[in-house]
């Protein structure tokens, strides 16, 4: 009997750190986090459940004998609502009591075939609309939006397959960035735009790491002085690998 | 007029493009895009009647924040799904590339300018969202205290 209570409270402690880990590998803010991962906790029993997240570590106690604690590392950060919404619905489910806690832990282990990500031409339709009406909305430049969407087409192409090839972090985003400044000119070069400058800013949008900063903001204001700084930093590193490659390909054309 | 209609299935678009990127649930897609136009609309709008840097991105980022919550309480779902898409059209990106450029080209001066207006509408949008938060929270008192009496 006592064997079993001990089964059940590690399953719930495996879960609760499997379902903190997939929301902050995905980008979920970190009160999130440990709202949904308490929750679980206490609905399955163990009230005096704790949590301790970081933006690339999580431990969660269990709060009662022979159980302990947790630890889960994460290392790669990709961004992924979906899953931060599938998450959340699972865990709401788990407090209706329409799925048990051994049906909630299969479905996080395989949360990757239940959430599929939308295919390369959707991304890279979605990267074109959001270069080409950017242009359109920033800078009043209506001729330029089809050229604009093309190369932020482009740009995320070249991120995507370079973070699939190459994984040095930030390296990807200042290639990117370079790769768009430079055919952004040589379309103007070649007639095909107007605005070398416009087409770059509308290009560089999709690029730009929105969710990372508003989420610095976010956590940093929710009194999680450690995970709002590290991601300010992480956003800030990239937007100075975009600018570095813009800056590049301005000097050489 | 035309051209402002433009503009506003263009925010429309951008709102459900950044979805696409980020990998959005479906049924979330068209009301981010929604979320956006009407952030937008509020911003365009105090850009127009009373100008400066500060007012129409607070006020944007104030209302894409109450919005996105209320949405988020209706879906059951995430708020971070309508309130990033929502915030796409006001980020200043103009301002940062030419700040970016002028660095490049070594006039310092006019960089620092485009700067400090990147640093401001920033500011403004991160505090019209802490108001934001400051506003839900108040709601969520108000519904709790109303369900215990």
């Amino acid at each position: 009997m006592a064997d079993q209570q001990k089964n059940y409270d590690h399953l719930v402690i495996d879960t609760c750190v499997l379902a903190g880990t997939i929301m902050i590998e995905s980008g979920s803010e970190m009160t999130r986090v440990n709202n949904t991962v308490l929750r679980i906790a206490r609905n399955a029993g163990l009230a005096d459940a704790n949590i301790y997240a970081t933006l690339t570590g999580i431990i969660v106690s269990g709060g009662v004998a022979d159980v302990g604690a947790q630890v889960g590392s994460i290392d790669k950060r990709v961004l992924d609502m979906e899953k931060v919404a599938k998450v959340n619905e699972l865990s709401r489910e788990y407090e209706a009591k329409k799925i048990t806690i051994a049906q909630f832990y299969d479905d996080l282990k395989n949360i990757d075939n239940l959430v599929a990500m939308f295919p390369l031409w959707v991304q890279l339709l979605g990267a074109g609309l959001v270069s080409g009406s950017l242009v359109v909305v920033f800078q009043n430049n209506l001729p330029d939006f089809g050229i604009t969407f093309l190369v932020g087409m482009i740009g995320w192409a070249v991120l995507y397959f370079l973070n699939i090839y190459v994984q040095i972090r930030f390296l990807s985003e200042f290639i990117a960035a370079t790769v768009v400044a430079s055919l952004a000119i040589l379309a103007v070069k070649l007639g095909l735009g107007i605005q070398a400058d416009d087409i770059i800013i509308g290009a560089l949008m999709p690029l730009v790491p929105g969710i990372p900063l508003t989420n610095a903001v976010r956590d940093a204001l929710s009194g999680n002085l450690i995970s709002g700084p590290a991601r300010g930093i992480e956003a800030l590193i990239s937007a100075c690998a975009l600018g570095f490659g813009v800056a590049i390909a301005l000097h050489f054309f | 007029m035309t051209f402002f209609m433009i503009k506003c299935v263009c925010v429309y678009l951008s709102g459900i493009g950044f979805g696409l990127i980020v990998n959005l649930p479906h049924k979330a897609l068209n009301i981010a895009g929604i979320n956006a136009t009407i952030g937008w609309l509020v911003y365009y709008w105090i850009l127009t009647t009373w100008g400066g840097l500060g007012a129409p991105n607070f006020f944007g980022g104030l209302v894409i924040g109450v919005l996105s919550v209320i949405i988020a309480r209706w879906k059951k779902m995430p708020s971070i799904l309508f309130d990033v898409p929502g915030l796409v059209p006001l980020v200043p990106g103009g301002q940062a590339y030419n700040s970016i450029k002028n660095f490049a080209l070594g006039n310092y001066q006019v960089a620092f300018n485009y700067l400090s207006q990147v640093v401001w509408i920033a500011g403004s949008i991160a505090l019209g969202f802490i108001v934001a938060e400051l506003v839900n929270k108040i709601q969520q008192k108000f519904r709790q205290t109303r369900a215990r009496n």
